[in-house]
């Protein structure tokens, strides 16, 4: 198979792959009874009615955890290049990706000396 | 043209017998498709009977053992009873995104199956960037827990899905920190070409340490136990997927399910040689039984890990991964491009034309799994030892706290009590 055929397969999978698991989903439809009421869709909340509103301000917490792998996942797939290249370079490259890795480490010593990895 | 081996050379074959070949490529893509996103979800449903039989035989229980032999055809009864079950939907869901999502967690776990090697010559779509192809459709499970958690207006919900942002991205950064390794050492991004360089020598072997780490945080991606806080059932009732019922319930323990045997699969194909074994290139149908083997194995640790420790809090969970698994996996790849590199330089790498050689393998291997047991070593005598030094200064914390709370007590009671 060659190049464009593989990511063909890749797009017909995208659209296809959907199709399998929505299909027990639509059969569930024809089988299952229907009977809704307002007490049975109501929110569950350990039998009592829901107080308040659900979508709040979240723990700031996970947006810093969200940041950091934010950091880490871009300067991450930098590296495989390297790693995929490795083999066929010469010692400079191990210089080169011993720098870049070193930048990503400073970025967690940081994080963490800025106490920012602590669960608070 | 010989038309024996259909999966390979449907499309020549059709052009032969008269077919459009627009078409005919067409018509072998679908039918590649189809044969590859379905074959997982059937092996879902005998895992779903594996999973209960291994989880009742670790806790001395006898598990499904009524509905046919051995209770095989549980499955099959519960799918059944799940179909005839009515769909609630909470009033204040957001629909779209609520129906949609389980369906596409099921996708994410179907969609690497797309570039597994099941033997030397069966493969989806062989991508040269199938590393990477991994990670990206790996992290759409998390846009669907994030989704089901979003979309069905409920609290226990959204603080399961709080969580998953937390505990699934930061487990991606090992993850993939592990499968640069192979990467390197492959010299291929490709599925297929990862397998194909591991003729000499399983990078179980060369690089037990990303091994170690793959095992881990694939366990955490998947979410289950220890890690499985997004559906903490003593604190968030049942996490992301409380407001689900009937079929929708059920897929997305279906691709909880199938995700851990697809790790299993991807560790087989990443660190175990994938389809290799004696005569596999011989016979394909050989290659395919050593995968699922191999396979299997890596699932049944899974699961044995699964059912014997129990749950780590959020914090815990937090810290061991930013803390000990992200450092150990920049040291790890830092030690192995130094070793790899070292090889090369005094000449204990195979030479091109025998790096499949058994034998020829052994001197770079014997050098990186000592590397990898220094490594393994040095880490764990340092973390040891910041490990006993917090537990002392808590206890000493703790026992402050407490003579400070004594000496407070008779000044804090009423005067005629």
């Amino acid at each position: 198979m060659n190049v464009l055929n593989e990511w063909a397969y890749i797009g017909v999978f995208f659209i296809l792959s959907p199709f399998l698991p929505a299909l027990p989903i639509m059969a569930a439809l024809v089988f299952s009874p229907r009977k809704p009421n307002a007490i049975k869709q109501a929110t569950y909340e350990c039998g009592v009615e829901t107080v308040g509103d659900t979508w709040v301000q979240f723990k700031v917490q996970y947006y810093i955890y969200g940041l950091i792998f934010l950091i880490f996942d871009v300067e991450m797939v930098f590296l495989f290049p390297w790693a995929l290249a490795y083999r066929k370079l010469d010692f400079f490259a191990f210089l080169a990706g011993l720098l870049f890795i070193f930048l990503l480490t400073d970025a967690l010593v940081y994080a963490w000396r800025k106490k920012a990895l602590e669960w608070a | 043209m010989e038309c024996v081996n259909i999966f390979n050379t449907l499309a020549p074959c059709l052009v032969e017998s008269g077919w459009n070949s627009g078409l005919a490529e067409f018509t072998s893509i679908l039918l590649g498709v189809v044969l590859v996103a379905s074959f997982p979800l059937l092996v879902a449903i005998l895992l779903i009977w594996v999973e209960r039989k291994v989880a009742a035989q670790i806790q001395d229980r006898l598990g499904p053992n009524r509905v046919g032999p051995f209770g095989l055809l549980q499955p099959i009864a519960d799918a059944l009873k799940l179909l005839t079950k009515e769909y609630i939907t909470p009033a204040g869901a957001d629909k779209l995104l609520y129906n949609i999502s389980p369906v596409m967690m099921v996708v994410a776990v179907l969609l690497i199956w797309a570039v597994i090697p099941f033997t030397p010559y069966h493969i989806g779509a062989d991508l040269e960037i199938g590393a990477l192809y991994f990670i990206a459709v790996g992290s759409i499970g998390t846009l669907a827990v994030i989704i089901a958690g979003w979309s069905s207006n409920n609290k226990y919900a959204l603080l399961g899905a709080f969580r998953v942002v937390a505990q699934l991205i930061s487990y991606e950064i090992p993850l993939a920190l592990s499968i640069l390794i192979p990467v390197m050492l492959a010299g291929s991004m490709s599925m297929g070409g990862i397998v194909e360089a591991q003729a000499g020598m399983w990078y179980v072997f060369m690089a037990p340490v990303s091994a170690f780490l793959f095992f881990i945080s694939s366990q955490a991606e998947t979410g289950r136990g220890p890690f499985d806080l997004l559906e903490a059932e003593s604190e968030l009732v049942a996490g992301f997927n409380i407001e689900y019922s009937g079929f929708k319930f059920a897929l997305f323990f279906a691709g909880e399910f199938l995700h851990v045997f697809t790790n299993g699969v991807l560790m087989a194909v990443l660190f175990m040689g994938g389809w290799w074994g004696p005569f596999a290139k011989d016979a394909p149908l050989l290659a395919f039984i050593y995968l699922m083997l191999k396979a299997s194995i890596w699932y049944f640790l899974m699961l044995w890990v699964r059912n014997s420790l129990p749950r780590v809090r959020i914090d815990q969970l937090m810290a061991f991964n930013w803390k000990f698994l992200v450092p150990v996996a920049i040291l790890n790849v830092i030690m192995v491009a130094f070793l790899v590199r070292l090889v090369g330089e005094i000449g204990l790498a195979p030479s091109p034309e025998d790096a499949n050689n058994f034998l020829a393998n052994i001197p770079q291997t014997i050098v990186l799994l000592l590397g990898n047991i220094v490594l393994a070593f040095g880490v764990m005598s340092v973390f040891s030892r910041d490990i006993r030094r917090e537990r002392l200064a808590e206890q000493a914390r703790a026992t402050t706290v407490r003579s400070q709370a004594e000496e407070a007590q008779p000044m804090a009671l009423p005067a005629g009590h």
